[in-house]
């Protein structure tokens, strides 16, 4: 599904991924894990099309296409979602019509006729049921005022009427409680398929309770120094990220 | 003391002023402005003698007058000598069809989704089902006839209704108000004349529109809308597509009276000519709006302001009698050299007065648009209560946007509060739509619309969809 070969990337003429090599099959979960400052948010926001980053070499390939020919809203037209680690806000705009508009988008994109409001009202009923969402919210201006808990569960909510094939979730458990941070995995874990995959890109091992990883990546400046199952995150929780700094250095 | 006349004229008085400039290849009087070309258009337009002494007292009034110096805006003075102020109202050139009209043009009709009938009206091609339209104006009129409301046009009035004009034309904007405003006192040509009877509820919103080829609008245009006791009527002035004129220089005035417990909604969609993108051209429009409010009354200005080169316009209140309410929202939109200068003048007389003012710039381009208003709480005014909110958001780095809020209060149990914000849209929040799925140009119009949703929502229904769709169109290409 996604690809991405000997990535580099630079923002500012200063380089922040220097050879990333990653593959992402269908119905994989794969997290991200490194200290700060190692290149995590820099990765989903390339992949995601943000064009403050040059991309200076390498290639991401996303269902046979290059991503990197395309504009950030026909990535997502691709299906690919990123759960912002800071959501903006947007006054005025509900996050009703911030979803349907969305979605339309999208459908417009791919050639197909505007979602009815029947359906696209029974597919926002049925998922905020998912995320223990309450109808008040949806009438909300889009994170304004928002608590953190509230703005990473609207992530997810737009993740689940979205329905993307790639979804990656930056930092989606840091300002979370234990309570929130149980009802998103638990969202995120109901919408995991066989057919679309999922990137968790996070400090912590916590998260990684909720939603196992396939695979457990670790990046530290730029590069992926290390990769291996869940079992390598229990390894971090409990000896942090310096013995494999060391290794890199050295 | 001083009294409360006294009072208001003093209010009234002040400041406040309009531009005008024109072009016409008028069919009648030469270019000037004198005595006898005001005789002349008052002769043709067979008026009353008391009609015409109040124009010519317009005029000297208007000769001790200059051009107001203090607006944020600068432009070349138009030369007043130069207008031709009276032309027959003259037959548009008829187009035989749709390909005859300006490509542009029909791009902008297409996005605002207007419709083809629409679209040969608004560009002046020859209608076969204009019968249906004048059999609509007809039914409306019998309609509004049934329940006493007059809705015509001023010079109607003039010959129909003198009572009415002579009683109220004036009273709230005076011929000496302004540089303007006196011009436009002394040449007005045409404009729309309103009366609602007590306790009736006008059924619809009266627009301008019914009435577009009856009378064609001039540049000094002149409106008077009188809610009698316990009436209410929402009116509408405008048009959402581009307004082309030949005329340069528009100075209007509009005069609003409500007496005890009516109502007067106005609301404006201004899409004239803004010229082009490099600064050429597009209208100056210098309009006077005011309304008064007697007890318990409530006048609400609504405007989208969208179009012409360079704007002056502070629809205002004078909250006389007690318990009455005055409200402004306003969405003012400036792009490549625009610039606009507009606000509002609350003025708090009477006890226990409200005001609001919503106030939203948007400023793109190398434009400028400043936001300036008054409030004012008099000595009587116990208790009185404002709320302004003064937004502005800016796109790229190139525009200016600017407020000048002026509170004078001189009763101390007053209540005014003020808040200002600026903002800029933020590539964050582009990126954020992009990222799921929104386009730039849809992502700017749905976070316009959301900037501006306190004002939008004051439109009528259709009015508003037709706005949203002007935004963006205003706004198109423009993001930083």
């Amino acid at each position: 599904m996604l690809k991405i070969n000997n990535l580099q990337a630079a923002i500012e003429g200063k380089e922040i991924l220097k050879g990333i090599d990653l593959e992402v099959k269908p119905g994989e979960v794969h997290a991200i894990m490194g200290p700060n400052g190692s290149g995590k948010s820099t990765l989903s926001s390339v992949i995601a099309g943000r064009e403050d980053y040059e991309v200076t070499a390498g290639n991401i390939d996303f269902q046979g296409e290059d991503l990197l020919d395309l504009d950030a809203d026909e990535r997502a037209h691709k299906g690919i979602f990123l759960s912002f680690q800071y959501p903006v806000e947007i006054p005025g705009v509900t996050v009703t019509n911030f979803i349907k508009t969305a979605i339309n988008e999208s459908r417009k994109a791919r050639g197909e006729e505007a979602m009815p409001a029947n359906i696209m009202l029974k597919k926002m009923r049925e998922k905020m049921g998912l995320l223990e969402i309450d109808s008040a919210f949806l009438s909300r201006s889009l994170n304004q005022g928002f608590s953190g808990g509230e703005k990473k569960r609207n992530e997810i909510f737009q993740m689940a009427m979205l329905e993307p094939k790639l979804a990656i979730l930056d930092e989606t458990d840091s300002g979370l409680d234990i309570d929130a941070l149980r009802i998103v995995a638990n969202g995120v874990n109901k919408l995991k398929s066989k057919d679309n995959a999922i990137i968790v890109i996070t400090h912590y091992q916590r998260l990684l309770d909720y939603i196992v990883p396939d695979f457990v990546h670790v990046l530290h400046q730029g590069k992926i120094v290390k990769s291996g199952d869940k079992n390598l995150a229990h390894e971090l929780e409990s000896r942090g990220y310096d013995w494999l700094k060391e290794g890199v250095e050295a | 003391m001083k009294t409360e006349e006294s009072y208001l004229e003093e209010v009234t008085a002040s400041e406040y002023k309009y531009g005008f400039y024109t072009d016409i290849e008028a069919d009648k009087v030469p270019p000037g402005l004198n005595e006898d070309v005001i005789r002349l258009i008052s002769a043709k337009k067979n008026e009353p003698e008391w009609m015409t002494e109040w124009r010519l007292d317009a005029y000297r009034k208007f000769l001790k007058m200059t051009e107001p110096k203090w607006p944020n805006v600068s432009y070349p003075e138009p030369d007043l000598q130069a207008i031709s102020y009276y032309s027959a109202p003259k037959k548009k050139k008829e187009l035989e069809s749709l390909d005859e009209v300006d490509p542009e043009l029909l791009k902008t009709f297409e996005k605002l989704g207007i419709s083809l009938d629409e679209q040969k009206r608004l560009s002046g091609v020859a209608m076969d089902v204009v019968v249906d339209s004048v059999s609509v104006a007809t039914t409306f009129k019998d309609k509004l006839g049934e329940l006493g409301i007059i809705f015509c046009s001023m010079s109607d009035a003039i010959q129909e209704h003198p009572e009415l004009v002579k009683k109220y034309l004036g009273t709230v904007v005076p011929k000496s108000d302004n540089f303007y405003a006196a011009l436009n006192s002394a040449v007005f040509t045409d404009g729309s004349f309103c009366y609602i009877p007590k306790g009736v509820r006008c059924p619809m919103e009266l627009s301008t529109y019914f009435r577009i080829n009856e009378a064609g609008t001039g540049q000094f245009e002149r409106t008077l809308v009188i809610a009698d006791e316990g009436s209410y009527v929402s009116y509408l002035e405008g048009c959402t597509a581009p307004t082309r004129d030949e005329n340069q220089l528009h100075a209007a005035v509009v005069e609003l009276v409500a007496l005890d417990d009516a109502e007067i909604k106005y609301s404006t969609v201004q899409n004239w000519y803004p010229g082009n993108k490099e600064g050429k051209g597009g209208v100056y429009n210098f309009v006077t709006k005011r309304g008064i409010c007697e007890r318990n009354a409530k006048i609400s200005w609504t405007q989208v302001e969208t179009g012409s080169a360079v704007t002056w316009k502070y629809p205002s209140c004078i909250l006389k009698g007690e318990n009455s309410i005055g409200e402004f929202y306003s969405v003012a939109v400036t792009n490549n050299y625009q610039q606009a200068d507009t606000g509002t003048k609350m003025i708090h007389l009477g006890k226990n007065t409200k005001s609001t003012i919503i106030s939203k710039g948007i400023c793109a381009g190398k434009s400028n648009g400043s936001y300036r208003g008054l409030v004012k709480i008099g000595p009587r005014a116990q208790d009185a209560r404002n709320f302004s909110q003064c937004d502005s958001l800016l796109m790229g780095s190139s525009c200016g946007s600017h407020t000048f809020p002026y509170i004078e209060t001189q009763n101390k149990s007053a209540k005014v509060e003020h808040e200002a914000t600026t903002s800029k849209i933020g590539e964050d929040q582009i990126f954020y739509c992009n990222q799921r799925g929104i386009g730039e140009e849809e992502a700017i119009a749905l976070i316009v619309n959301g900037y501006c949703k306190d004002v939008l929502n004051q439109l009528p229904m259709e009015f508003a969809v037709e706005a949203q769709k002007l935004l963006a169109i205003s706004l198109e290409g423009s993001v930083g």
